[in-house]
């Protein structure tokens, strides 16, 4: 693979952080007018050359729209959206290739689920389990589910460390409960789901699991076989990649027994006015035009962290975050929201006396970007009894001047608010 | 954005208006209440106004959390709309939001000369303009209550 990254080994300390910061255009780029310190990868990574070159490339040599014409150009395409499927299930590690469901975002993908899988399987009555962390995204679309079957929402608590307990999921299973739906890590708390655990109690008592991965599978790796999940659902741009397109795995044998979603060109078999036939899935779920070199860019992403080696980033992000974490309690009134033994990248925290907007102006003056609000999860905002955190979020190509840059800045908006 | 334009920003009186805001509180008979919502941070104030007979504000206090810029404007914009009209703080409503985003200038400010003189410290927002819909909430919201509506969002 051609990937201009230096060579790294499994120990951290070869791992060349300069040399990936590099490859970050914006990084280098905004830097000669102003130091980038971006600690909002959570929200959105950034891109790397690789996937940038990958993309602008097809666009200038091999685009044109997918499984539909007798020519070369589409067939350029074609091989290259379909490889791109095929990268993604690899990097799962799913059975089959078929089982890879290119959508718009993650959220695309949970509603995907929601729409035909709980419309198709789920009754008055029936119930549908998720944490309190989940985001927005990982609420609502099972509450419009709700509003259509008569469905309940059942929601396991999370304690003040940000865990939440498996005694007490497993006391919540009952045989309606039709569907499991858990973030695999908390884009608030940072917190690792024990999402193996969830799967096997929960297919012990028949019920299905899908797990949102948009920040777990940035932060470590996933083997779906694994995990087991029968739905695992993430999103490319938070994975280095393009906006606009998601993923959702699905085992092939759910897959196919699930209606399908939307209606559109390429998912049918035959369209008359009076009946049409689908065809199998991944297709049946892609209506439409799907995000073709988004999905190619995404493949790139995965092809240029792989290449990086995913240890190496998890150990890179743990080191970074114990530092952050350190540096951070240091500062007299900042209190961390979220301390599992078991988290990664994200620290959500709040300064005594300053909002977090006001606090999130004030780094970005000094080029630090952080997010500052709700992190769409008002529930968990409630139960933490804050309106809104600061959250500082890394990403591979963080170093430990931006935790310098971000400690120093609180202190200077202390130093302008009080 | 320089420091100077922080200071600009987060100055004495807005400082001391975000750590003593004004009229804060419930009014528990007010005429007309309004919930500001910012649904981007989540920011939510609320608004009570008490008219008089002659359709003068009487009374206005607020409720509520946020950053320091919705909190310090929420507090001057009480001490300024006491004693006008309805239409006076319609009025003020839109001066308000013009100096706020830099669409004003200073002769079209005239007629509330010195409710404007007090205002002018938020205008330093201008340099922030994903900030300006902080220095507005509590704007939207009594701008909400006294036209009788009941919630006011920023969107």
């Amino acid at each position: 693979m051609n990937v201009a990254v230096a060579k790294v080994e499994s120990d951290s300390t070869t791992f060349n952080i300069e040399a990936i910061r590099r490859e970050f255009p914006i990084l280098n780029e905004a830097s000669e007018k102003n130091s980038v310190h971006f600690l909002d990868s959570g929200a959105s990574a950034q891109k790397p050359d690789y996937v940038l070159k990958k993309m602008d490339e097809m666009y200038r040599t091999g685009y044109a729209n997918v499984h539909r014409g007798a020519y070369t150009l589409s067939q350029l395409a074609t091989d290259a959206y379909e490889g791109a499927r095929k990268t993604v299930a690899t990097f799962l590690n799913a059975e089959s290739v078929d089982e890879i469901i290119f959508t718009r975002s993650a959220t695309g993908a949970i509603n995907l689920v929601a729409g035909s899988f709980g419309r198709a399987f789920l009754e008055k009555g029936d119930e549908i389990i998720i944490s309190e962390m989940e985001h927005h995204a990982n609420i609502v679309p099972w509450q419009l589910l709700g509003e259509a079957t008569g469905s309940k929402l059942k929601v396991v608590p999370v304690d003040q460390d940000g865990n939440i307990s498996i005694d007490t999921f497993q006391s919540m299973l009952t045989n309606k409960t039709k569907l499991v739906a858990v973030t695999h890590m908390s884009n608030v708390l940072g917190t690792i789901v024990p999402v193996r655990q969830i799967v096997e109690l929960a297919h012990a008592n028949g019920t299905a699991v899908m797990i949102d991965g948009a920040q777990g599978v940035v932060h470590s790796k996933v083997d779906v076989q694994e995990l087991g999940a029968d739905f695992y659902v993430f999103t490319g741009h938070k994975l280095y990649g393009p906006s606009g397109v998601g993923v959702l795995y699905g085992k092939k044998e759910l897959l196919n027994k699930m209606p399908p979603y939307e209606g559109g060109g390429d998912m049918i078999e035959i369209v008359t006015f009076e009946k049409s036939t689908y065809r199998d899935a991944p297709t049946k779920f892609e209506a439409g035009t799907p995000p073709i070199v988004e999905s190619v860019g995404l493949a790139a992403a995965i092809e240029y962290i792989e290449n990086i080696g995913q240890d190496n980033i998890e150990i890179h992000e743990d080191n970074l975050l114990k530092f952050a974490t350190s540096e951070l309690q240091k500062i007299p009134g900042l209190s961390i929201f979220g301390l599992s033994e078991r988290k990664a990248g994200i620290i959500s925290f709040n300064v005594e006396g300053i909002h977090s907007h006001d606090l999130s102006t004030i780094l970005d003056s000094r080029g630090v970007s952080i997010r500052a609000g709700h992190h769409c999860a008002q529930p968990l905002m409630k139960k933490m009894g804050v309106e809104a955190t600061a959250r500082a979020s890394l990403g591979l190509y963080n170093n430990k001047e931006d935790i310098v840059a971000l400690a120093e800045g609180i202190k200077f908006a202390k130093e302008i608010l009080t | 954005m320089s420091v100077d334009d922080l200071r600009e920003l987060y100055q004495e009186v807005i400082l001391d208006h975000n750590k003593n805001p004004r009229n804060y509180g419930e009014l528990s008979d007010a005429s007309y209440t309004a919930d500001g919502n910012n649904p981007l941070c989540g920011d939510r104030l609320t608004v009570y106004l008490k008219l008089d007979d002659n359709e003068l504000v009487n009374e206005v206090a607020f409720t509520g959390k946020g950053c320091a810029i919705s909190i310090a404007s929420a507090s001057m914009m009480t001490t300024v709309v006491k004693g006008k009209t309805v239409k006076q703080v319609n009025d003020l409503f839109d001066k308000f939001h013009k100096l706020c985003t830099g669409e004003s200038d200073e002769a079209e400010l005239d007629e509330f000369e010195d409710e404007i003189a007090k205002l002018r410290v938020m205008s330093g927002v201008r340099q922030f303009p994903m900030r300006v819909k902080c220095a507005t909430l509590s704007w939207h919201a009594v701008e909400a209550a006294i036209n009788k509506k009941d919630t006011a969002t920023t969107e």
